[in-house]
C-alpha cells in the first residue's frame, strides 16, 4: 500500500500541470495575443508618458471639488451599505437564526447582490437617477453591502457560543441576546470590515464617474477625451495621494481595533 | 423547590440521556451530581433551565412548570436561575461590570438594556456581587485580562446580580487548577449558606463532592443510582455510581 500512494499523487500532479498549461495555451490562441503587438506598442507608451510630463500642477486647485465629491460618495455609500449589512449578516448566521430556511434565503440574496460589479451597478443607476453623485453613492452602497455583509456574517458564525448560552440562561429575549451576546464579540470586526470596504470604495469611486456617476472619474473621462494627458497625470497623482492617505489612516485604525 | 416528574430525554440519534428521573430538590440544598462523563450529569442539570429540552415528563420550579412555559414566562423562570459554566462564558471583550450587568437584562425593557441604561441600584447590585467574590477592584477591567479563577468568580457575580434563587453550576472547576478550584467552590458554598440559594453542582472529583455537598446524587447511564446525604455516600456507594473503583484522577487531592 505504501508504494502505491506516492505514485498516485505523482500522476495527479502531472495531470494538473498538463491541464494548467493547456488552459493557458488555449487562452493565448483564442485571444490572439502576440509578442510582436506588445513590442510594437511600446513606443506608443513612451509617447504617452512624454505627453503626460510635466503634469498640469495648476489643475490641482480646480479638481479639488470633484475629489471631495469622490470622498463624499465613498463615505455615504459605505455608511449606507454598512448599516444595511448588519441585519442581513445577523439573519444569514446559522448561530443567530436557527431556522435554515431563513438564513439560507438571506445568504442567497446576499450572494446574488455580491456578484454584480459596481461599475455595472453605477451604469444601471445613472439612467434611473440621472448623472451625478446619487447613482454613484447607491452603487457604492450596494457594493459595500455585499462585502461587509459577507465578511460580517462569517465573523458572526465564528463567535464563541458560550456567552450566547449564558444570555439564554439569564432569560434575555432575542434582541437582548444579540446585543449582549453577539454584538460585543464582533463589533471590532465590523469596524475593521467597514474601514476595509471604505478603502476599496475610495478607489472605486474614482472610476464611477466614467459612467456618469459623479466624482473625479467624470473629469478624468473629459481629460482623456480631449487628449489633455498632462491633466490626466495630475488627476492620477491626486487620486494616488488621497488613496495612500486613506489607506494609511484606515490601516492604523484597524490595527488598533483588533 | 425543583421537582422532576418522570423526566426522560432521548436524543435525536436514539441515545437515552435521562431515564425516568424523579427528583425533589429543596430550597437551600447544596446538591452535587456525580457520575462518569457521559452519564447524563450535564443533561440533568441543563434540563432544569431548559438549555436542554426533555422529551418526556415535567420539571416544576417553585410551583411553575418550566416544561410548559413559553416566551416571557420561560424567560422569567430562567431569570431566577443563575448558571455557571465550565468555560465561564463571559464576553471576553466586554468589561467585567458589563458582563455582570448582563445578568440583569431580563428585569428591564429591551430598549433600556440596549442603551445600557441600567438603574443605579443595578450597578450597585453588580458591584456588591463582585465584592462578594472579592474582585470588586476588577469591575472596569476587560474580562479577558482576568485569570481563569477570576473569570469564574465574575460569572458567579453575574448569577448573584441576577438575584437568582437557584444556581446551576456545570463542571464549574473543570478548567481551573486545584488551588483556584477550592476558592471557587468556597465561594459557591458561602453564597449557598449566606443567601440560602439552592445550588446544584456537577463535579467529577469525588473528594470535592464529599467536602462541599450536603446531598449527593449519583447518575449512571441516565438513571439516578444514588440519592442521599453526603454522610451515607461511602466509597462503596461511589464505586457503585461509577460502576468501578474510583481512580486517582477522580480525586483532586490535598492542596493545603
Amino acid at each position: 500500500m505504501e508504494t502505491v500512494k506516492p505514485k498516485k499523487t505523482k500522476i495527479k500532479t502531472l495531470l494538473t500541470i498538463v491541464l494548467v498549461i493547456a488552459i493557458i495555451w488555449g487562452s493565448i490562441i483564442n485571444t490572439q495575443i502576440s509578442l510582436s503587438t506588445l513590442i510594437q506598442g511600446l513606443p506608443n507608451i513612451v509617447d504617452l508618458i512624454k505627453e503626460m510630463f510635466p503634469p498640469d500642477w495648476s489643475y490641482f486647485g480646480s479638481i479639488t471639488n470633484q475629489m471631495l465629491e469622490t470622498i463624499r460618495m465613498a463615505v455615504l455609500g459605505t455608511t449606507f451599505g454598512g448599516i444595511i449589512a448588519i441585519p442581513f449578516a445577523l439573519l444569514s448566521s446559522s448561530n443567530v437564526v436557527k431556522i435554515p430556511v431563513v438564513y439560507q434565503v438571506f445568504r442567497f440574496i446576499m450572494n446574488l447582490i455580491r456578484t454584480i460589479p459596481e461599475l455595472l451597478l453605477a451604469a444601471l443607476f445613472v439612467p434611473v437617477f440621472g448623472i451625478g453623485e446619487l447613482p454613484g453613492i447607491l452603487a457604492i452602497a450596494v457594493f459595500s453591502f455585499g462585502i461587509i455583509a459577507k465578511l460580517f456574517y462569517e465573523a458572526i458564525e465564528a463567535i464563541d457560543p458560550g456567552p450566547l448560552e449564558a444570555m439564554t440562561a439569564v432569560g434575555a429575549n432575542k434582541i437582548q441576546w444579540i446585543f449582549f451576546g453577539v454584538i460585543p464579540q464582533v463589533i471590532a470586526h465590523y469596524m475593521s470590515f467597514f474601514l476595509y470596504s471604505f478603502e476599496i470604495n475610495i478607489r472605486a469611486a474614482a472610476i464611477l464617474g466614467y459612467v456618469g456617476a459623479g466624482g473625479i472619474g467624470l473629469v478624468l473621462n473629459n481629460a482623456l477625451g480631449f487628449f489633455q494627458y498632462d491633466r490626466v497625470l495630475t488627476i492620477i497623482i491626486y487620486t494616488l495621494i488621497v488613496v495612500v492617505i486613506v489607506d494609511a489612516i484606515s490601516n492604523k485604525l484597524r490595527e488598533k481595533l483588533l | 423547590m425543583i421537582e422532576f416528574k418522570n423526566v426522560s430525554k432521548v436524543y435525536p440519534n436514539g441515545t437515552k440521556g435521562l431515564k425516568n428521573v424523579n427528583l425533589k430538590i429543596n430550597k437551600g440544598d447544596f446538591v452535587v451530581i456525580v457520575g462518569l462523563s457521559g452519564a447524563g450529569k450535564s443533561t440533568l442539570l441543563r434540563s432544569i433551565n431548559r438549555l436542554h429540552e426533555i422529551t418526556e415528563g415535567e420539571i416544576i420550579i417553585d410551583g411553575k412548570s418550566i416544561t410548559a412555559a413559553k416566551g416571557k414566562s420561560l424567560r422569567h423562570i430562567r431569570r431566577d436561575i443563575g448558571m455557571i459554566f465550565q468555560n465561564f462564558n463571559l464576553v471576553k471583550r466586554s468589561s467585567v461590570i458589563r458582563n455582570v450587568l448582563s445578568g440583569r437584562v431580563a428585569y428591564h425593557s429591551t430598549i433600556r438594556t440596549l442603551l445600557g441604561l441600567f438603574p443605579k441600584q443595578d450597578v450597585e447590585l453588580a458591584l456588591n456581587a463582585l465584592g462578594r467574590v472579592n474582585i470588586q477592584e476588577k469591575a472596569y477591567s476587560r474580562a479577558d485580562e482576568l485569570s481563569g479563577g477570576q473569570q469564574q468568580r465574575v460569572s458567579i457575580a453575574r448569577a448573584l446580580a441576577q438575584e437568582a434563587k437557584i444556581i446551576l453550576a456545570d463542571e464549574p472547576v473543570a478548567s481551573l487548577d486545584p488551588f483556584t478550584t477550592r476558592q471557587v467552590m468556597d465561594d459557591l458554598k458561602r453564597i449557598n449558606q449566606e443567601l440560602g440559594i439552592t445550588t446544584i453542582v456537577n463535579l467529577h472529583f469525588v473528594d470535592l463532592a464529599r467536602q462541599y455537598a450536603t446531598r449527593i446524587i449519583g447518575i449512571r447511564a441516565g438513571e439516578i443510582v444514588y440519592d442521599g446525604p453526603v454522610e451515607e455516600a461511602t466509597d462503596d456507594v461511589f464505586s457503585q455510581i461509577y460502576g468501578r473503583e474510583i481512580k486517582s484522577d477522580e480525586l483532586l487531592g490535598e492542596t493545603e
